[in-house]
């Protein structure tokens, strides 16, 4: 009798299950013996860019859209940070994970599918994202470019947002050949994502045919979020911006789940 | 049954590039047995495994797991199977003992229920001890016991084993010979593919042998021996000129063969300079063989890589 093949089997709804916590759990219990350098590490770069961009150009930027340069800064570095956070966890660290080190193959030994290894893949990085974006905004907070509650808002902003590129992530883990295949998703798309979306300056900056294309990015939608939460004001459109980020999360989540089946379910 | 194979087929890709590795595959194991599982490489010896624990679909036939269907229950098959995998996966970033209890987690076991069989799982797989040992400090043969401890944290109905001593020492191979059958010796079912024929031949009640995608053999080690190969080997090799006449090019152990074989025993192979003969009875061979001079002999009873080769073919498979 022949079974149906493959193409259209990996391309079935992800199947999901508790278990993934127990996958979860591993990428939490490595992360905690290394957990001290691995937050620093996480919190260095961004704050150095923000004081020295924010300090720096802020002297010759005395206002930006009616505040500091300084605090209208944060609110991008918050969200681009916790964007780098959730890449480079599953690009990196997932690709080592399923590649280098075999251990999503030990696991699939056990009784847990693929579908919750990729899955607790996805909430490990957005919760490492998480972590990373509440220690810059704690530092925000010390250095008094925040003052409002508001504030504490953005922290659900940061987990949708790392679930959000986690699951992009996840999408070039699945078709990797190599470690330096990652330089292409940097170069091409993060870092071009990152001058679009108005996280150093204002999108009112870019070019309209520019502008069409930046409103459609996810990082967009995150920082329109997260800025004026920070500067104590409720968003505008909060139901576009989040449905936008959570879209993303579950169509990237989805093909990457089918690209991750057909690599290793063969 | 721990296993049921029956009409195993497995293609890959489509079309005029498809692959069939797996080709109407029937196999059926018996509680408390080890079965080998041999095959040159790319036989579909991996690929068969795979099938079995669910990881890849079959394109046909049905396969039983633990006595559940799989694909469709092959989680909940896992759950009473341990495995070794060919390549060793183990986690760098943890202690030998923190190894097993994050596997155990993955059963769902609790690390209360795990921790206090830790020594006893480490002194299974002679690392006692070791429970601090981080991994990059271990040995190939430690790595390898160590997963074998791992494999065993659910304490499995069947464990499958790929491959479990390719690469490793005779004092390594020797030591998971002998837990194996401790194993086998407390009702574990085994099933293991090897292409280390006395590895079957020492482990195995019975095996099969497996070669582009099907079956050719399938028994216990004697009966596999006497149903393929006549039962005496004689291998020649040396200098040998017919009638004592000067070397010319129809000299060697090759040209003798090509010349006498026939006469002497039922099956002669001829691999480089070295003539196989096989024989019901080798005493006529031996006789005349004493009076080539030159010419080396080695008188054995067949054994199974006889009967592998002789099924498989001589040539190389990379």
């Amino acid at each position: 009798m022949e079974k149906p093949s493959g193409r259209r089997g990996h391309f079935a709804p992800p199947r999901l299950s508790l278990r993934f916590a127990a996958v979860w759990r591993r990428n939490f219990l490595v992360w905690k013996k290394l957990a001290l350098p691995s937050v620093v590490g996480n919190l260095a770069d961004p704050v150095i860019y923000m004081l020295g961009l924010g300090y720096g150009l802020g002297m010759l930027v005395p206002q930006v859209e009616g505040v500091s340069y300084i605090a209208f800064l944060a609110g991008g570095t918050l969200c681009y940070s916790t964007m780098n956070a959730a890449t480079f966890e599953t690009l990196y660290s997932g690709f080592s994970r399923m590649h280098v080190q075999k251990t999503w193959e030990a696991i699939m030994n056990a009784p847990i599918a693929l579908d919750d290894i990729v899955a607790a893949e996805l909430v490990w990085a957005a919760s490492k994202a998480t972590l990373a974006g509440t220690a810059i905004l704690a530092v925000i907070a010390a250095f008094g470019f925040t003052a409002s509650p508001l504030a504490l808002a953005a922290i659900p902003v940061i987990f949708l947002s790392g679930l959000c590129f986690a699951a992009l992530g996840l999408i070039m883990t699945a078709v990797a050949p190599s470690y330096d295949f990652f330089m292409y998703y940097f170069t091409l798309f993060i870092t071009p994502m990152t001058l679009m979306s108005g996280v150093f300056f204002p999108q009112s900056q870019l070019p309209a045919a520019v502008r069409s294309i930046a409103d459609a990015l996810p990082l967009s939608h995150a920082v329109s979020l997260a800025r004026p939460l920070l500067l104590g004001k409720v968003p505008h459109d909060i139901p576009l911006h989040a449905g936008v980020l959570a879209a993303v999360t579950v169509a990237a989540f989805w093909l990457a789940l089918a690209l991750t089946r057909r690599r290793l379910l063969k | 049954m721990p296993l049921e194979i029956s009409g195993l087929v497995k293609r890959f890709g489509e079309g005029s590039e498809a692959r069939e590795v797996v080709r109407g595959l029937n196999l059926s194991l018996r509680p408390g047995e080890c079965f080998a599982l041999l095959g040159p490489n790319g036989a579909g010896k991996t690929t068969t495994l795979r099938c079995a624990l669910g990881l890849t679909a079959p394109t046909a036939g049905d396969i039983r797991l633990c006595g559940l269907p799989v694909p469709e229950q092959a989680r909940e098959a896992r759950m009473r199977v341990g495995v070794v995998p060919q390549i060793d996966s183990l986690d760098p970033d943890f202690t030998c003992a923190e190894n097993l209890v994050v596997f155990a987690g993955y059963f769902g076991i609790r690390e209360s229920e795990i921790r206090p069989r830790i020594p006893e799982l480490l002194a299974f797989a002679g690392l006692e001890g070791k429970d601090n040992a981080r991994i990059q400090s271990l040995s190939g043969g430690m790595k390898r016991r160590l997963t074998l401890a791992r494999a065993l944290v659910n304490k499995p109905e069947l464990l499958i084993l790929d491959e479990p001593t390719t690469g490793l020492d005779p004092q390594a191979r020797h030591l998971i010979w002998e837990r194996l059958r401790r194993l086998t010796a407390e009702g574990t079912t085994i099933l293991l593919t090897t292409h280390f024929m006395d590895e079957a031949e020492r482990l195995a009640h019975r095996l099969a042998i497996l070669d582009a995608g099907r079956l050719l053999a399938q028994g216990s080690p004697r009966e596999v021996i006497a149903a393929h190969i006549e039962p005496q080997v004689v291998e020649v090799f040396g200098e040998w000129t017919d009638n004592g006449q000067s070397a010319g090019p129809e000299s060697g152990a090759a040209a003798w063969a090509t010349r006498y074989a026939a006469d002497f025993s039922k099956r002669c192979e001829i691999s480089g300079e070295t003539a196989f003969c096989y024989t019901d009875d080798a005493a006529p061979l031996l006789a005349h063989l004493a009076h080539q001079p030159g010419l080396r002999t080695l008188h054995r009873p067949a054994n199974l890589e006889d009967v592998f080769l002789k099924l498989t073919g001589r040539e190389l498979r990379d």
